[in-house]
């Protein structure tokens, strides 16, 4: 579909999320008296913030919730029985104000999810997702998304694009079906295009995701990884914020003879994530694990998946509680 | 069908066999008349096998596909859900999803003579395509079996070994770790690489199937090498922890390569140019 441009003025923002939120769920960030910002599902639109740099937590929940049930089951000594998940009841979501690198992030996912089969758990909530994204007017040290050929107003994985202007109002590119569906439901808010200058955050670049990848495929064996993780605890707060990773866990929870089959957010941080019961662990040591992250994100996926696995939200930096930064890092990797 | 890859088949043990004290090899049949009239895999490929309420456990499928109508998997009680396995009875439900992963390339292998090298638990994973090939037997030269165990009551299939033993055309060397013998044992005593290179089978039109713990495989792959197999001659099937089976939750690569997707069988000329991650 053509991308076309409209104005929605900053008056008729409130108008079109009050709407949304009418008939549908929506998925939008507000900030908690903590400060940290966090998504909510139909927050008042004046809680709503405009002016994050970053969600703590990334969207992904929204398409693979940190716990999905997979199945319910009875089981007895006589008789066990599955009832499945109805997929079909998956409701309609609008993602509001989402960052491009966590749109972008949508589209990672899917290359995992639907990679060779396809998980219909993750495929059905993106087909039921409409993105609303924002693009970013501000960023931090942390942000590297131009190193992972984004931008702070890349369009990827948006329906339709906001992006604010000098005087208050937005640009809304519209860049789908789905975006063209809720600007044909209001069409009053949306106005013809008028003058006005985008406020679009500077990220710079840090490093060429081009290179980090041609780097890694000779690396494996290199001192750098047991140098740069001596830090590293294993806490999996990185897996856990970060907006492409896809691993998981799967899990049975019984009460009685009743019981859930489900699949929970899990990290290649963790010693458990790959040992055997045998004792023998192919990731035994810290850095092991933390040259797997690494080599997934920027050599496998690449390949494997046809999509860089890391779309320079900063979030496992921010985050870090020892301070590792994945950009610092990668930028030394280039040129070890 | 329904469109959930992570819905297990149930299936009912129809038959236990006690290998060992803490090994059982279990007879699985589908509950359902139409799964199992669907259901066909081959020799090589694994799946996953739950008790509802522990979770799930991965093993290769024991029994060969020329073995129609059920599926047989072997396995030693060691976690949580091969313990959970264990207390099952006759009649008891198992959840089971697969197959899974690449095949064994009997078809590659015809009118060569085939090597089958295991030890201790790693019978039970080559042991489908032991039976897939003996039961094709026409089709290929001489079948050797070399099977190690720890000590005699550590042998798994015991009455397939009297068979296979039994049989002019196999011949079967089996053999104990030292001080693993009892005063009747007849067989070879002695570590899998000794026997093996004792016995000196000749690599001439030969594939070698491989499968043991890493340190029967380190001493095992110098020998083979000095009877002059070829890497590429040298087949085994790789074991890495598994939670999907279908390459999504992330924790079976070895490197590019995931165990689930591209193995679990995998030449030896594939393996020298994977990373040491497995």
């Amino acid at each position: 579909m053509e991308t076309t441009r409209k104005l929605i003025r900053k008056q008729s923002l409130e108008k079109l999320y009050n709407k949304l939120t009418a008939d549908r769920k929506v998925y939008a960030p507000v900030t908690a008296a903590d400060k940290q910002v966090e998504y909510k599902y139909n927050p008042g639109f004046a809680d709503v913030t405009f002016d994050h740099i970053r969600s703590t937590l990334s969207v992904k929940n929204v398409v693979f919730p940190k716990v999905e049930n997979l199945f319910f089951y009875t089981n007895s000594r006589t008789e066990s029985t599955i009832s499945e998940i109805d997929l079909n009841k998956i409701p309609e979501v609008v993602l509001w104000g989402a960052h491009p690198c966590d749109t972008s992030a949508l589209d990672t996912l899917r290359s995992i999810f639907c990679w060779d089969i396809t998980d219909e758990f993750f495929l059905k909530r993106l087909e039921k997702l409409t993105v609303i994204g924002l693009s970013c007017h501000q960023s931090d040290q942390y942000c590297f998304c131009t190193s992972t050929g984004l931008s702070p107003n890349s369009s990827k994985g948006s329906d339709i694009l906001l992006s604010g202007l000098q005087n208050g109002d937005y640009h809304a590119d519209i860049l789908t079906e789905k975006g063209k569906n809720i600007v044909n439901s209001s069409p009053e808010l949306f106005e013809v295009i008028s003058d006005g200058k985008e406020i679009i955050a500077e990220v710079k670049q840090k490093f060429s995701h081009e290179k980090v990848t041609e780097k890694l495929a000779g690396a494996f064996e290199h001192p750098f990884w047991v140098a740069n993780s001596l830090r590293c605890i294993g806490c999996g707060a990185c897996a856990y914020v970060c907006p492409t990773c896809a691993c998981f866990d799967i899990q049975d929870e019984t009460k009685g003879n009743n019981g859930k089959r489900y699949r929970s957010w899990d990290s290649c941080g963790f010693s458990l994530f790959t040992l055997h019961t045998s004792g023998h662990n192919p990731r035994e040591v810290q850095s092991q694990r933390w040259r797997q992250r690494i080599m997934h994100k920027f050599s496998y996926m690449p390949e494997r998946n046809k999509s860089l696995g890391c779309v320079g939200c900063g979030r496992c930096s921010s985050g870090c509680p020892v301070d590792m930064n994945i950009a610092e890092q990668l930028e030394a990797l280039q040129n070890i | 069908m329904s469109d959930n890859i992570y819905k297990p088949y149930l299936m009912e043990i129809d038959n236990i066999v006690e290998e060992t004290p803490d090994v059982r090899t279990f007879r699985l049949k589908f509950k359902n008349a139409e799964d199992a009239e669907k259901f066909s895999f081959k020799a090589g490929q694994f799946g996953e096998y739950s008790v509802f309420g522990e979770g799930e456990s991965t093993f290769c499928v024991a029994s060969s596909p020329t073995r129609k109508g059920y599926i047989e998997c072997t396995f030693r009680k060691a976690g949580r859900v091969t313990n959970a396995l264990a207390n099952l009875e006759l009649g008891d439900t198992v959840g089971f999803r697969g197959p899974y992963g690449n095949t064994f390339p009997i078809e590659e292998w015809e009118g060569k003579n085939l090597l089958y090298i295991a030890g201790g638990i790693a019978l039970p994973p080559m042991r489908c395509v032991i039976w897939n090939t003996i039961d094709l037997r026409e089709k290929y030269k001489d079948i050797t079996i070399v099977y190690g165990a720890r000590t005699v009551s550590d042998l798994v299939y015991k009455e397939e070994l009297k068979e296979w033993e039994a049989r002019p055309d196999i011949k079967l060397i089996t053999t104990v770790d030292p001080g693993g013998q009892t005063p009747e044992w007849k067989g070879e005593i002695g570590f899998v690489p000794m026997v093996l290179e004792k016995v000196a089978p000749s690599s001439e039109n030969t594939i070698a199937i491989l499968c043991g713990p890493p340190v029967m495989i380190k001493f095992t792959m110098p020998v083979l090498k000095k009877l002059g197999f070829k890497d590429k001659d040298i087949y085994t099937t790789l074991e890495n922890r598994m939670k999907c089976g279908f390459g999504k939750c992330g924790r079976c690569n070895v490197g590019k390569v995931f165990v689930c997707k591209d193995g679990p069988v995998f030449s030896y000329e594939q393996i020298l140019i994977l990373p040491e991650e497995f």
